[in-house]
């Protein structure tokens, strides 16, 4: 190296770099910063040994202690289900009637079933259970198949109209199309408008209501109040699931729609139907 | 005492010895580089009423630390019973006959407020106070240096040793000094823990190895900081590391005490007074001896003028002023003293700076001081600025005690339901559903009643307490626990008037008389066109 030159002022060597008069100082780092700047190599090294670090063409180099940030995930993810094990355990032994007394499992159930609501239901009865047209409301307390926690279980576990399950809710009304004349049609929908409201032709009212003791009432009972063991909902209220207003009637009558429901307990378990049924019946419509 | 007035020594004035000591900070010196290896400081033991004074803060304040957690407070058979708990699992706070739940936070802010201004207090009337004797950082220093005096003697001794080679001896008494830091150490670790938890369960469970893992690493953390920085960086941590000398510095003023070396009466300073007077020379007070030097815990000379360094413990005021009685000058050569007095003083020392000091200017012949010198007035404590201090610290605690002793402990909060916001009933009315909360803040069991103020047609059930409908239930809440409950509204098809209707939710003790309303609404699709 070339001649060592010492900074005047300070006497403190400098490193020969030079830029317009001034010199660089040749001092020292402080100790204890090399210390730490060495400890962080040193950490470095250790963690690429230890831990995967270098991406190569197919996968990182694994390290020796084999961690995983997914296999980490999926024990924390076994650890927590372990965690639930005899909650899930009780919820599987007990009768929905128990879970909803035991104020622990009940909880858990609304919770888990909620979840549950929120991946498999909403798409038809939507994040509220609020329904809409043709697809049932849940929170209201008007119940096609029964609003019993037995009843609600029953039509979850086996779906409704589900071709597939032999348990499932069936049951077809006629198309009433063929069998009335349209005159008679739009008397029997004058008498159902006149049970919850007022219809537009009153003088139509009476004999639609021979025509619907003759026709509808073993299904939907003698003053209109449904049934539940055939599903026909009730026409004396003011829920209204496929139709509304007179015109809307008629055309249930002459050519009737039927809503289906897939049957879950095959896909999600009896556990996670159990906590299903017991979230619906906790929306408030419950009976 | 009077600081001002000379003993009377009976005796001819003892010699004063020199220390051979230089500062390890120095403000007349170049600054030293940063990377510059730290020189050994060695205190030495220092006698007198500032002394005096921070052995009690140290008892004190180390006496509260260490047995805080272990006082008993009965809070009755569903709280804890330890006076002051931070209880993190459940959230709760227990201070003596305080309990704070978690969104009474504000009270330790409040209380931060306080001791934010309580320390403006403190510094703008006496400096710094804090740092001097109250600071932990201080006053484990000072506990570290008591174990290093008495296992390695005093100053002298101490640079002996560590000059000198590695005997048995040396490595003994090292081996018992770094020892007995760690045991206090551990144990200042120790009882920080108990703060989190009841003491004595956790003392024992600490102690059988069945505690948490969480406890065991906190006191090795505060372990090892209560080692490093009390006894391995002392006086570094207060230089690099503590913001808080420069923060204190710009809240000091002209009037607020500070420890001074009272150069008007010094200087010149001789280490041959009598001569130097023989001689006709002006000669002032500081004999030289650098006693004030050699018991400074941060390595500085105080002569040297105000600086950053100093954490006024005042030890360098004991040192000075049994040189004084030594040599029967009055003491205060190193005082508690403001700078404006200073200042006055010096200007009539230096006839306003145009010469050098002269101490027989602030002199009777007699050697007392002239009337013209200003002494420190305790009044001057009471200023503008240290009152609005003290008012403002008064403000906020006045208004924490009314917040403490108005707070409620019933409260109730309410979640309308929003998805759907109503529900059409199959009778045609209408429902909404509530999340309602009710907080019971004592540690007893209550019976709350949860009614309805508004929308007199309305009627509520309660999941899980009622499926009969009305307007007034009664609600179990446990000690000290909050209780979730889902509440549905039903209001009648012929009440449905408007889309918003506004009612009350109201929680009500009968007992303590206490009651909590929340403001709630209930949504219709109003009333049918």
């Amino acid at each position: 190296m070339a001649q060592k030159h010492v900074d005047d002022v300070s006497g403190v060597e400098t490193t020969g770099h030079e830029w317009d008069g001034i010199r660089e100082l040749n001092n020292p780092m402080p100790r204890w910063w090399v210390l730490t700047f060495y400890a962080t190599i040193l950490w470095a090294i250790a963690y690429c040994i230890f831990y995967p670090a270098w991406p190569l063409i197919n996968e990182a180099t694994r390290g020796v202690l084999g961690y995983s940030s997914r296999a980490e995930l999926a024990s924390d993810l076994n650890a927590a289900k372990a965690a639930q094990g005899a909650v899930v355990e009780k919820i599987a032994s007990s009768s929905l009637q128990d879970i909803v007394a035991d104020p622990q499992l009940s909880q858990f159930a609304t919770a888990a079933g909620a979840a549950a609501f929120r991946v498999n239901c909403t798409p038809c009865h939507g994040s509220g259970a609020a329904g809409g047209q043709g697809y049932p409301n849940l929170n209201d307390n008007e119940w096609l198949w029964g609003g019993s926690l037995d009843e609600i279980y029953q039509t979850i576990a086996h779906g409704v109209r589900d071709p597939a399950d032999p348990d499932t809710r069936v049951s077809e009304m006629p198309a009433f199309g063929d069998m009335l004349k349209p005159e008679e049609v739009r008397q029997i929908s004058a008498y159902v408008v006149s049970l919850t409201g007022t219809p537009r032709d009153p003088s139509m009212v009476a004999p639609g209501q021979q025509l619907f003791a003759d026709n509808c009432a073993s299904c939907h009972g003698e003053s209109a109040e449904g049934n539940k063991d055939m599903g026909a909902p009730a026409l004396a209220d003011a829920i209204w699931l496929k139709v509304d207003g007179e015109a809307g009637i008629a055309q249930q009558i002459v050519a009737p729609r039927h809503g289906v429901m897939p049957a879950w307990e095959g896909r999600l378990g009896e556990v996670a139907v159990k906590q299903l049924s017991v979230y619906i019946h906790s929306l408030g419509g419950g009976q | 005492m009077n600081l001002y007035t000379a003993p009377h020594l009976e005796t001819e004035p003892a010699s004063v010895e020199r220390i051979d000591v230089q500062p390890a900070h120095s403000r007349n010196k170049p600054r030293e580089p940063l990377y510059a290896k730290r020189k050994k400081i060695f205190p030495k033991k220092a006698e007198g009423r500032f002394r005096r004074f921070k052995w009690l803060v140290m008892l004190i304040t180390l006496g509260i630390y260490y047995l805080t957690p272990w006082i008993r407070w009965d809070r009755g058979p569903y709280a804890p019973d330890q006076a002051v708990l931070v209880d993190l699992a459940n959230r709760r706070f227990y201070f003596f006959f305080i309990e704070i739940w978690p969104q009474e936070f504000f009270f330790v802010a409040g209380l931060l407020v306080m001791a934010g201004f309580g320390l403006f207090l403190v510094t703008s009337a006496v400096g710094r106070a804090w740092c001097g004797y109250a600071c932990p950082q201080t006053v484990w220093v000072d506990l570290f240096l008591a174990v290093e005096r008495f296992i390695e003697g005093d100053r002298n001794a101490r640079i002996k040793l560590d000059a000198a080679p590695w005997t048995f001896d040396k490595l003994w008494r090292r081996v018992v000094k770094h020892a007995t830091w760690i045991v206090i150490a551990v144990v200042t670790g120790g009882a920080w823990i108990f703060y989190f938890a009841d003491a004595p369960t956790l003392a024992f469970d600490f102690l059988t190895g069945n505690a948490a893992v969480v406890a065991y690493t906190t006191v090795a953390i505060l372990t090892a900081t209560t080692y490093v920085l009390g006894g391995l960086m002392r006086e570094q941590v207060c230089i690099y590391m503590c913001p808080w000398p420069r923060i204190q510095g710009a809240m000091l003023d002209e009037h607020s005490l500070v420890v001074t070396y009272n150069d008007w009466r010094g200087e010149p300073r001789s280490r041959h007074a009598k001569k130097a007077a023989a001689a006709g020379q002006p000669v002032g007070d500081c004999v030289d001896c650098n006693a004030c030097v050699a018991v400074c815990p941060m390595g500085i000379d105080i002569r040297d003028g105000q600086q950053m360094e100093c954490i006024t413990c005042a030890l360098c005021i004991d040192a000075c002023d049994s040189v004084m009685d030594k040599i029967g000058k009055p003491r205060g050569l190193i005082a508690y003293a403001t700078l404006s007095e200073y200042e006055h003083n010096m200007a009539l020392a230096t006839e306003h700076g145009t010469t050098a000091i002269d101490p027989a200017k602030v002199r009777n012949p007699d050697g007392s001081f002239i009337d013209k010198v200003r002494h420190f007035n305790w009044r001057i404590i009471l200023r503008p600025r240290t009152l609005l201090y003290l008012g403002v610290w008064t403000l906020v605690g006045l208004g924490l005690v009314y917040a403490l002793l108005s707070r409620d402990r019933l409260e109730i909060n309410v979640l309308h339901d929003r998805n759907p916001q109503f529900v059409l009933e199959s009778d045609g009315s209408i429902r909404n559903g509530y999340t309602i909360r009710l907080l019971n803040m004592i540690p007893e069991p209550r019976t709350i009643l949860l009614s309805m103020d508004g929308l007199p047609e309305a009627t509520m059930k309660i999941t899980g307490i009622t499926e009969v409908p009305g307007r007034l239930f009664a609600v179990q809440v446990e000690p000290d626990k909050t209780m979730a409950l889902k509440v549905f509204v039903t209001l009648p098809k012929e009440a449905i008037a408007s889309e918003v209707n506004d009612f009350h939710f109201i929680a009500e003790d009968r007992s303590s008389h206490e009651a909590d309303r929340y403001a709630a609404t209930f949504n219709t699709p109003g009333a049918k066109k």
